[in-house]
């Protein structure tokens, strides 16, 4: 499809001795599988790696020249930063920044919350009808949030929250509920009962048990699923649209970039320094705990 | 709301339900006695079933419902607005770019990935090379969406004016002529497509690169022995051994394609023949008023997704099974 005629290199060859006497065509094709890679890495990087240069550049000379010009002529200028994220001035767009944690912070705890409740009960708890619920829990993964969005806002001009950050909190909280049940189920399920049931013969009752027992244990599976929940709230656009509108009262940063995208004459200077400052955040979250976000990914890949 | 303000709001939101799970829990606490266990299920399970009943339950419902009326909402009209998206010439091309999503994206996301789990594998950095190319993944559609205006930006093909986007860069240094990546469909909605595969191969080549480190050692081993070349390596023994990774990738890219929105909405807004089912949905119930048509739209999403998460659910249990 791409670029699968470059011969494709197995592991490069540990034992030296009975590696020998292929080891010269080994090095060939694995210098051919070096470059590939390389040429594969420097394109996926370029495109944000320019957008980081453009950032820093004055406003007339993003909107007149390539960022690749910086190296010939650099002029490095941190205007573009200080406009985006004064909260003031009527182009910075620092308020959509606090507005995009004041979102995403409750966004994950709320499901996390509730889901920890309610897949313990599912989990270790025996009542008539569990595992239909629960295959019905699970089945929910399945509907998009498109379907739902307009009932949903109806029903918020109802209650009369509509445009506050409350609906925001809640959809991305409902959103979130059937994989989080899901995915912490699971784990509880891996839970030897053996743990448990001492910890019954101690006297311990569900409280006890859920706090000491299971929670301890239960990191992994809430970090997996918290960082899934955080970077999901924190890129999405949709559901902020849909119930924030478009001024700066609760809008993120998400809807304030896709609006300057679409006005005329484009504010590429906004833009670039917003939208670095917007992916610093999930970068570093991706960097500090790759381990989880991974695992959380995998888990999460039907939601939405 | 000033900034003091709405983080006081937000830290009373948290605590709100911090105490809705404290008084469950110590109601939870009080029972006790033979049918206990149920009364202590139905308190856990209450405030989640409660939401999704009417967040997610009732809504698609009713937009099911919907789905079989006017643009206002009041007059039932059968199955005309489904008629009218697999008839009318501007659905059509939405269906057209859908399909050309759901076609492209997953196969070559997950061909690039895999062949650079391949050709990273055991290599020198191995973990900061795979970082470079699963970084895009953590970064929203939007920003995603305006990195690559940066790229496919042009600027008037007169003297004087310099390009701005890179790719008419490149293609001026070759001495060829700028052009409007976005404009001329059907090429636009291939150049939006680039920008899920950049987003996504990272999540192939993750997924795929554990898959590959799970195959045992002496199977590669006995078959190096045996001779086989790297292509036969590829073909015999990873591929078979994959598998079923990567059609759980597949798929699973399959699914968010499906729903991709933010991308075109924020690249064309859908213009120039660049819409899709997701964006769709969007314009006609929030842009053209048409409540009908954008009900029909969502469900015929939802439609569309069921095969494919079935499948995608069942390829994952046979993976797990291994």
């Amino acid at each position: 499809m791409t670029v699968t005629s470059t011969p494709l290199s197995t592991t490069p060859p540990i034992d030296p001795v009975r590696q020998a006497p292929a080891s010269a065509k080994k090095k060939l094709t694995s210098s051919w599988a070096s470059l590939a890679a390389v040429l594969l890495a420097v394109l996926w990087t370029l495109p944000t790696f320019g957008l980081g240069i453009s950032s820093l550049r004055p406003e007339r000379a993003i909107k007149t020249t390539g960022w690749w010009t910086f190296f010939s002529d650099p002029t490095v200028t941190l205007d573009n930063y200080r406009a985006v994220l004064s909260a003031e001035g009527s182009e910075g767009l620092g308020s959509f920044f606090v507005n995009s944690f004041v979102i995403t912070i409750p966004s994950v705890i709320i499901p996390l919350c509730l889901a920890s409740l309610a897949a313990y009960a599912f989990a270790w708890i025996n009542f008539p009808g569990r595992n239909v619920l629960f295959v019905g829990v699970f089945a929910l993964q399945i509907v998009p949030i498109q379907v739902t969005l307009i009932p949903l806002l109806t029903l918020y001009v109802k209650m009369g929250i509509a445009g506050s950050f409350w609906t925001i909190w809640l959809s991305h909280s409902i959103f979130a509920l059937p994989l989080a049940i899901f995915l912490l189920h699971n784990f509880m399920k891996e839970i030897p009962a053996g743990l448990l049931e001492a910890a019954r013969m101690d006297g311990a009752g569900h409280v006890q048990i859920f706090f000491r027992v299971l929670l301890p244990l239960l990191t992994p599976a809430l970090a997996a699923f918290g960082i899934f929940q955080f970077l999901w709230v924190w890129n999405d656009l949709l559901v902020a649209l849909t119930f924030a509108g478009g001024g700066n009262a609760v809008a993120p940063i998400t809807v304030a970039l896709a609006n300057l995208t679409g006005t005329r004459g484009t504010a590429w200077h906004l833009l670039s320094a917003g939208a670095f400052v917007s992916i610093i955040v999930p970068v570093t979250v991706f960097l500090l705990l790759q381990r989880y976000f991974v695992r959380g990914l995998l888990a999460g890949g039907l939601k939405g | 709301m000033n900034t003091a303000g709405k983080l006081l709001l937000m830290a009373s939101a948290v605590l709100l339900f911090l105490a809705v799970v404290g008084v469950i829990l110590f109601v939870a606490g009080r029972f006790s006695g033979r049918r206990s266990d149920r009364r202590v299920a139905f308190l856990y399970l209450a405030p989640a079933l409660a939401l999704l009943a009417v967040g997610l339950v009732y809504p698609a419902a009713r937009t099911i419902y919907q789905s079989f009326f006017d643009a206002a909402g009041e007059t039932f009209i059968g199955v005309d607005n489904y008629r009218t998206i697999f008839t009318s010439s501007d659905q059509l091309t939405v269906l057209r770019n859908t399909v050309l999503w759901v076609l492209v994206t997953p196969f070559v996301a997950t061909g690039v990935g895999l062949l650079y789990a391949i050709l990273v594998d055991k290599a020198r950095l191995e973990s900061f090379a795979k970082a470079l190319i699963f970084l895009p993944m953590s970064i929203s559609f939007v920003g995603a969406s305006i990195i690559w205006k940066f790229i496919y930006e042009y600027r008037p093909d007169q003297a004087g004016v310099k390009q701005i986007g890179l790719l008419n860069q490149v293609i001026v240094w070759a001495h060829g002529t700028p052009q409007q990546w976005l404009v001329s469909p059907p090429w636009n909605t291939l150049f939006l497509i680039l920008v899920m595969i950049w987003i996504q191969a990272g999540f192939a080549m993750t997924v795929l690169s554990a898959a590959i480190k799970a195959i045992p050692d002496d199977v590669v081993e006995a078959a190096r022995l045996d001779g086989v070349t790297a292509l036969g390596m590829f073909r015999f023994v990873t591929l078979p051994s994959i598998r079923p990774a990567v059609v759980v990738v597949l798929t699973t890219i399959g699914i968010g394609t499906l729903k991709v929105f933010d991308i075109v909405r924020t690249m064309t807004g859908g213009q120039f023949d660049t819409s899709v089912v997701a964006n769709e949905f969007y314009s006609q119930s929030f842009r053209s008023g048409n409540e009908g048509l954008g009900a029909a739209l969502a469900v015929l999403l939802f439609v569309l997704v069921v095969p494919i998460v079935v499948y995608n659910v069942r390829q994952l249990r046979a993976a797990e099974a291994r």
